[in-house]
């Protein structure tokens, strides 16, 4: 899968729980109190179901889910 | 779409109803009255696989399907909802080490907690926190291959028995958690009694001063405390929450069908009056709506879809509201003697409302409720100016 794939799939999931739909690539999703806690669930639920792997606990760093940049270089480098 | 109980599904129901009927609603006004549970109902559980539902297979857990752990705690909620806390914050201890443990962390207590050998319960609450639930006070500090804890927890659930903690605090100003034994130096725990419902719960406040565990002891990473781990075993108390509802509510439509059945006034019995009926008729709607919604919750968590968060809220959020309005009718069909230790369900009623109150309030329920409702709704308005733009 591409990364501008992954990256559509991420934007229609986050359409899904922001109002606001135009996020730029590097904005902090967390820190600008886009999304509440209840989004970190379903964030880790989307990806699991859509991309077929399990988020370990080793893989919560918030540094892999903070920005649609760094969601698709995690979900990349765990489905290559 | 089909919206029916497999044979293994049904067969398992009968099996929590004859347990619940034979082993926990005998008994449970007079444990209500004590303000406790004996130890030997616990192991009785654990000796069913209850305790160890939602434990995967290959740690000794009955690997339960999200519809079947339901009927569980709707069975159980039927016959105390004091014992149904037990299923509920061990399950949440369960769940969330299965979920985010480490491999030696789950390869080690899994096991222990599915067979009911240790106890285990959630610690998040403190005496100056409740649903602001990310501003815990409760401190960690690294130090050399520990962490040490100071801070208070108060209203934890079967806190005086558990031997497992999952303590939600803060360590370098983020949200952590930490696994703390019973047995852990400067960890005590104090008996919470005269509380309105849930009084067999065995409540306890949670004492850490400088309590020391081994680092290993961290769950997840952190800064993922709350939003991770937390809030993994919120979802799963909110999915037990709302299925013992059902039982609850359960309980209180069969008393009072039993009651009405039996009781005569200005000469026939009370289910003859028109005004009773309504209160029965609303009883038995309010059951079926909460029952879809449970199915519904129990439906997406088995496709692991992302909406369960949203929809096991749902669920909690009306199960808890039906229920307190059907225990308060139960009481009111009752008349006095619904408000007598005769008759349960002036137990029931005081349980119920503390279902409104635990793993999220009412209030906090709403609030995420409406928010994902105007979420929906700017998205449509996308959909349609996409759809206009596009000329469809």
């Amino acid at each position: 899968m591409t990364a501008e794939t992954i990256k559509e799939k991420i934007i229609d999931h986050l359409a899904q729980s922001v109002a606001d739909a135009d996020i730029p690539d590097d904005q902090d999703i967390f820190a600008s109190g886009l999304v509440n806690s209840l989004f970190a669930m379903q964030l880790v639920l989307f990806i699991e179901k859509e991309f077929q792997f399990k988020v370990e606990d080793e893989d919560l760093d918030i540094n892999n889910f903070n920005t649609i940049a760094a969601m698709v270089g995690f979900i990349g480098r765990k489905t290559s | 779409m089909e919206i029916e109980l497999s044979s293994q599904q049904i067969q398992a129901q009968e099996g929590f109803r004859i347990f619940a009927q034979n082993e926990i609603a005998p008994f449970a006004d007079q444990w209500d009255r004590e303000q406790a549970v004996p130890a030997e109902i616990i192991e009785k559980m654990g000796k069913e696989g209850y305790l160890g539902a939602v434990v995967p297979g290959k740690y000794g857990g009955g690997e339960m399907d999200a519809i079947t752990f339901g009927l569980l705690c709707e069975e159980i909620g039927r016959g105390s909802a004091s014992l149904l806390s037990l299923l509920t914050v061990h399950g949440m201890v369960c769940q969330a080490l299965a979920r985010w443990g480490s491999g030696p962390q789950r390869e080690h207590w899994l096991p222990l907690l599915a067979s009911g050998g240790k106890i285990g319960a959630f610690g998040l609450t403190e005496p100056g926190v409740g649903s602001d639930a990310k501003s815990v006070e409760t401190a960690a500090v690294s130090s050399g291959d520990a962490y040490v804890l100071n801070g208070r927890k108060q209203w934890i659930s079967f806190g005086q028995v558990a031997d497992l903690f999952l303590i939600i605090g803060q360590c370098e100003e983020k949200p952590a958690a930490f696994l703390v034994e019973r047995e852990s130096a400067g960890f005590s725990t104090e008996a919470i009694a005269g509380m309105l419902g849930f009084r067999s719960a065995m409540l306890a406040r949670l004492f850490m001063d400088d309590c020391r565990i081994p680092a290993e002891n961290l769950v997840g990473r952190i800064g993922f405390g709350f939003s991770a781990i937390a809030n993994t075993a919120l979802d799963h108390g909110r999915y037990c929450v709302g299925w013992g509802c059902l039982g609850l509510a359960q309980a209180c439509l069969d008393a009072s069908l039993s009651y009405s059945s039996e009781r005569k006034q200005f000469g026939s019995f009370l289910k003859g009056h028109q005004l009773i009926q309504q209160m029965i008729a609303e009883m038995i709607a309010g059951i079926k709506a909460t029952r879809l919604l449970c199915y519904h919750a129990g439906y997406l968590k088995e496709k692991g879809d992302p909406s369960l968060i949203m929809e096991t809220s749902i669920a909690k959020y009306f199960a808890s509201r039906t229920v307190l309005k059907i225990a308060d009718d139960a009481v009111q069909i009752h008349g006095a003697n619904g408000c007598s230790e005769d008759f349960p369900v002036q137990r029931y009623w005081r349980d119920a409302k503390i279902m409104e109150i635990i793993e999220g309030s009412t209030q906090m329920q709403q609030i995420i409720i409406a928010k994902s409702g105007y979420i929906d709704y700017a998205m449509e308005k996308r959909k349609q100016r996409r759809r206009a733009k596009s000329g469809d």
